[in-house]
């Protein structure tokens, strides 16, 4: 059956797994972000008693309601592709991610019947308390439940706590809390929560900012702007300290990812950071051409980032394909040979055990054992392959960074022009304001694709690549699929803009 | 738990102070009407339209067992000469 194999449904299948997380990832990190936003509207007006507060805090509470009814279930449609497109990664890796999802599940599922159902049905009908404190543990739990997606993603990118069970075929877990408190799965959470308060809050900024500019809703408008720029800042520096945590974790766990993202080639000592730049798309691994049409660069600081030490050495793609003997880095190469080793001896264990050879068996296992943490590698064919699309890692990262640090800037100016009184007359300020939530998922958006596609060719890194996670379909199938799903989700977008742009005209109700 | 915090409005029962809660949050809800037909158009098409026609599960369609299902993905990760090969001929990813 392996042998009807095709490349093309490959690109499909991750062409269509990537359509359905970017769409999904357009309404979580605003359903994640603006609970906590909404959370202290809702606080100021208990504590104040002000009837405008109130009315504030339900305006945006309808606006996430859209959010979240257009955007709920659409996570699912990644469950049927991982059975359907996906079908031996989803056997490999269903112990492992069965008791995180579940958990996820289960905590949806009560928090929705529960406090969500307070949350928009308790104004007037429940104590004030009771009520503050449901919007609360909404938005508490909506972000705990991300921990268990994130820590099943985190999985993907180091695999710790498990062991592959040669007669299965499957990774089972063996210590849960090193899956859980994996440093990838902290990191991942920290820098996506905080993410996502930066995005509510631009969000917030770009609808008050269109309601300053149009003259309707001043003072509602200023008293949501204040608010969401000081937890926009908070949040800046939260997802600038993350971020960097995480760069420091993917030079421990993921170093090509690394390297990718900063267009490395050549591992040096004091490497620097690119502030700017322009990647050579042409080229390639082991060439001699530059990886820039130019650059602009930050002496030392990716040394830094990567090894929190000014002047330490950073691997670059061409050490990590090729190995670097000074530096003890085994290359892609012997990799793939250690891996081709943990294959044959695997299916060597398998025919010996059938065949009722438990010494035969029992040695080939050993000799697999030893090499399996390379089972992957043995996949490939040529250990360039090994390496993610730069380009794309690159500018991904780059975009997301760029924006990252124009975002707090943004909240400083709000914040700066509130407290003089005089945002109303700030129109370029304003004018900008409308499209910062754009900005927000351009920059959300690029910060999948920098973890995703820079861990390519990896669904499992190091022991599973996206060519034979696959299931055996033709690329017919997963093309009716893919412009389907295209279909569905266009609909569903143009719905949730319409629905959205129509209450955003109501505006807030007014006293 | 809901209960004591719900403001007693009659004598009914915990439950049906509860379902009445419920009952009347829908009721009164607005937009949230369009919201839940948008949801339940969605569920039915993911569900009744996706999930049953195109979107069967690989492996539990195919085989019966766990064990024909282990055997089944061994044999295609112990297969690497055939995958390679495959890969070869439609051109690498």
């Amino acid at each position: 059956m392996i042998e009807n194999l095709n490349p093309t449904m490959v690109n499909w299948a991750r062409a269509q797994f990537a359509l359905t997380a970017m769409y999904h990832w357009i309404f979580v990190p605003l359903t994640l972000g603006i609970t906590w936003i909404i959370a202290f509207y809702h606080t100021i007006y208990v504590k104040t008693g002000s009837e405008e507060w109130k009315n504030l805090t339900r305006f945006w509470m309808k606006l996430f309601a859209i959010n979240f009814a257009i955007g709920v279930a659409t996570g699912i449609i990644m469950e049927f592709e991982f059975g359907t497109n996906w079908s031996n990664y989803s056997w490999m890796v269903g112990d492992i991610f069965g008791a995180p999802l579940a958990i996820e599940g289960i905590a949806a599922f009560f928090l929705e019947a529960t406090f969500f159902a307070v949350m928009f049905f308790g104004w007037d009908r429940v104590s004030k308390r009771f009520h503050l404190f449901s919007t609360w543990m909404v938005a508490i739990g909506s972000n705990l439940s991300a921990v268990w997606i994130l820590v099943a993603n985190a999985w993907m990118q180091h695999p710790v706590g498990q062991a592959f069970n040669p007669d299965t075929a499957r990774f089972e877990m063996h210590n849960f809390s090193d899956v859980v408190f994996n440093p990838i799965a902290v990191s991942k959470f920290t820098h996506t929560t905080s993410a996502a308060m930066l995005f509510a809050a631009l969000f917030i900024i770009s609808i008050s900012s269109f309601y300053l500019l149009k003259g309707r809703h001043i003072k509602m408008a200023k008293r949501s702007i204040v608010v969401a720029a000081v937890l926009g800042l908070l949040a800046s520096g939260f997802v600038g300290f993350t971020g960097d945590e995480a760069a420091y974790e993917a030079a421990r766990q993921q170093p090509m990812k690394l390297a990718a993202f900063e267009g490395l080639y050549q591992g040096k000592k004091n490497a620097g950071l690119v502030a700017f730049g322009m990647i050579n798309s042409g080229k390639e691994v082991g060439d001699d051409q530059d990886p820039f049409h130019f650059e602009i660069r930050v002496p030392g600081l990716l040394s830094m980032l990567a090894n929190r030490k000014f002047g330490s050495f950073v691997p670059g793609i061409n050490d990590l394909v090729y190995g670097n003997a000074e530096y003890g880095i085994m290359g892609a190469n012997e990799k793939m040979a250690k891996g081709k080793i943990a294959i044959a001896q695997l299916d060597a264990y398998k025919k010996l055990k059938r065949a009722g050879d438990e010494t035969g068996a029992a040695a080939a296992l050993s000799i697999f054992n030893n090499n399996k943490d390379y089972l992957g590698y043995g996949f490939l064919t040529r250990p360039e392959e090994a390496v993610p699309p730069v380009g794309l890692s690159f500018n991904a990262f780059h975009i997301m960074v760029v924006l990252g640090t124009i975002f707090p800037l943004v909240f400083l100016a709000f914040l700066y022009f509130s407290y003089k009184d005089t945002l109303v007359e700030q129109k370029w300020l304003l004018g900008g304001g409308t499209i910062m939530f754009f900005l927000g998922l351009a920059a959300h958006q690029a910060g999948w694709v920098v973890a995703e596609v820079g861990r390519q060719p990896w669904a499992i890194q190091d022991l599973l690549p996206v060519t034979v996670a696959r299931s055996n379909l033709t690329t017919g199938t997963v093309q009716t699929t893919f412009f389907m799903f295209l279909i569905l989700f266009t609909i569903l977008l143009i719905a949730e803009v319409s629905i959205m742009l129509k209450q955003i005209s109501i505006g807030p109700e007014e006293n | 738990m809901i209960a004591p915090m719900i403001e007693k409005q009659s004598s009914r029962t915990f439950a049906g102070r509860v379902c009445g809660f419920y009952i009347n949050g829908f009721r009164r809800m607005t937009v949230g009407k369009t919201l839940w037909k948008v949801i339940i158009i969605k569920l039915i098409i993911m569900f009744g339209v996706l999930k049953l026609f195109f979107f069967q599960d690989f492996l539990g369609t195919r085989f019966s067992t766990d064990q024909q299902r282990a055997d089944y993905v061994l044999e295609q990760i112990t297969a690497p000469v055939q995958v390679q090969a495959a890969l070869q001929q439609g051109g690498g990813l």
